[in-house]
């Protein structure tokens, strides 16, 4: 324990590093994610291979290997950037593709009928999306939303590997001080536990007060 | 084509759509001539460093290391799927004593970033006396955090068995244990084989971590043949070629093998969002 006191001011950075990119790339993330769905289920073909193709492309990709890539590939093309910038852009660029796909599921659970309903009573394409479909929508996606949230916190940690130093490196790099490790890694993994018990607890609450029974 | 969104194209929209394919092909076109003229201005594009990726022994280098990626999901997804279907089996069971530390050890596991359980093996255990074999040292962990989602799987297969299975099989006198080997858990398995496979997909992912234990996989490799060549960007676009032509093909497997399912046949939510 008392090791975990003395490096607290390293470990709380660390902590707020990663919080700092779960934050930042999953709000990325959510607007690239309603981008993605919108070319999936868009009515134009070109748009929809595009969509098709991103995901396929993103999901099939480890996340180390794109990280890698950019980390040493971005100086080879002449482009500087900041590491901790360039971290949440390519996890934001990552999980998107499962928000995107995540939101599609959700428009693709409400019956056509609803659709047909809205549009029958004469309700534009923008009303029927923003009264009729996206509500019941979402209302269907705050789990597996909530379960990209907590999936997100856990692959910050490979931001670790290339350089940004989050709560997963920080507690390796006191540990090599230390040698320490069982106070101090399970120390970290609490933290990482404790955010996905917040992360839980919000998805459930709202997921109680928002669930559509069909 | 018609969805919940809209409906046939009329003529108008049918306008409306060629405009935005053409823009949209426009944006895409626009999009990868930036990265090109990007890559061209430093010198990426030169046949030079595009060569020797014609060349065989590069591709032999690689390939091995792919080999070992394969060695190392194939023993990390048997050992994890054993270990999980015992949790999922702990998870189900009548007993709390038994229910309350599978729920535990999974609910915890699945918060725990792979990475950081990669390194308590990489720097704990050496010195609690045990210092694993370096292909130990990344499957042992991926089996830890695998297992776990993979116990949920097979809980979401089992529970999706409809209870009078589990009355019947009880009812003509077979024990429980019986009645989950033979009756229920046959049936649970194939509802789940799509999710498996796509799960697995996902510890072929995670085994990129070899990165971090020097274990010798592909995109270990490709660090190793970057630093000795020289040609960054063009090794690790190969490598991550190589990641998605066999993540695709094991995606389109899971695909087939889930059109495959009877009609009507519940379909589990796959698994989300995996390093």
């Amino acid at each position: 324990m008392g090791v975990l006191l003395e490096h607290l001011p390293e470990l709380w950075q660390g902590l707020i590093v990663t919080l700092q990119l779960t934050a930042a790339s999953f709000a990325g993330a959510a607007v690239l994610g309603v981008l993605v769905c919108a070319l999936r289920v868009s009515p134009v073909r070109v748009l929809r291979a595009l969509g098709t193709a991103y995901v396929e492309t993103l999901q099939n990709l480890p996340l180390l290997v794109l990280l890698v890539l950019v980390f040493f590939g971005l100086p080879e093309i002449g482009i500087k950037a900041d590491p901790l910038v360039t971290a949440i852009v390519v996890i934001a660029v990552y999980e998107a593709a499962y928000i995107g796909e995540a939101l599609r599921s959700g428009v693709n659970s409400v019956s056509k009928g609803q659709g047909e309903a809205a549009r029958a009573i004469g309700l534009t394409f923008g009303q029927s999306l923003r009264h009729v479909v996206l509500p019941q929508a979402l209302r269907t996606v705050v789990q597996p939303i909530g379960n990209i949230f907590i999936a997100t916190t856990m692959n910050t940690a490979l931001a670790g590997a290339v350089s940004v130093v989050d709560l997963t490196a920080s507690a390796q790099r006191v540990n090599l001080v230390e040698a320490q490790p069982i106070p101090i890694f399970v120390g970290a993994g609490i933290a990482y536990g404790l955010i996905a018990a917040a992360a839980g607890f919000v998805t459930g609450r709202l997921e109680r007060r928002l669930v559509i029974l069909r | 084509m018609s969805t919940v969104l809209f409906d046939e194209p009329g003529p108008k929209a049918r306008r409306r759509i060629r405009v935005a394919t053409v823009l949209g092909t426009l944006a895409a076109l626009a999009l990868a001539a930036l990265a090109v003229r990007q890559f061209a201005a430093n010198g990426q594009l030169d046949a030079a460093r595009w060569q020797p990726y014609a060349t065989w022994p590069m591709w032999r280098y690689l390939l091995d290391g792919l080999w070992s990626t394969f060695l190392a999901a194939v023993v990390a997804a048997a050992l994890s799927m054993a270990f999980g279907l015992l949790l999922a089996l702990g998870r189900v069971s009548p007993r709390a004593w038994v229910r309350g530390p599978a729920a535990t050890y999974v609910e915890v596991v699945r918060t725990i970033p792979a990475l950081l359980l990669v390194y308590v093996v990489l720097f704990a255990l050496p010195r609690y006396g045990l210092d694993l074999p370096l292909f130990w040292k990344l499957v042992v962990p991926l089996t830890v955090s695998n297992a776990a989602a993979y116990a949920e799987i097979f809980r979401a297969g089992i529970n999706s068995i409809e209870r009078g299975q589990t009355e019947a099989g009880l009812a003509v006198g077979l024990t429980r244990l019986q009645t989950m080997r033979l009756i229920v858990l046959p049936q649970a398995a194939r509802r789940v084989l799509p999710s498996l496979v796509s799960q697995s997909v996902g510890l072929l992912k995670d085994t990129s971590l070899g990165f971090v234990v020097s274990y010798g996989e592909l995109l270990y490799s490709g660090k190793v043949l970057a630093a000795y060549n020289g040609l960054l960007i063009q090794t690790y676009l190969v490598v991550a070629l190589i990641y998605l032509v066999v993540n695709m093909s094991l995606s389109k497997l899971a695909r087939t093998l889930e059109a495959r399912q009877p009609a009507g046949s519940v379909t589990l939510r796959r698994r989300t969002a995996r390093a």
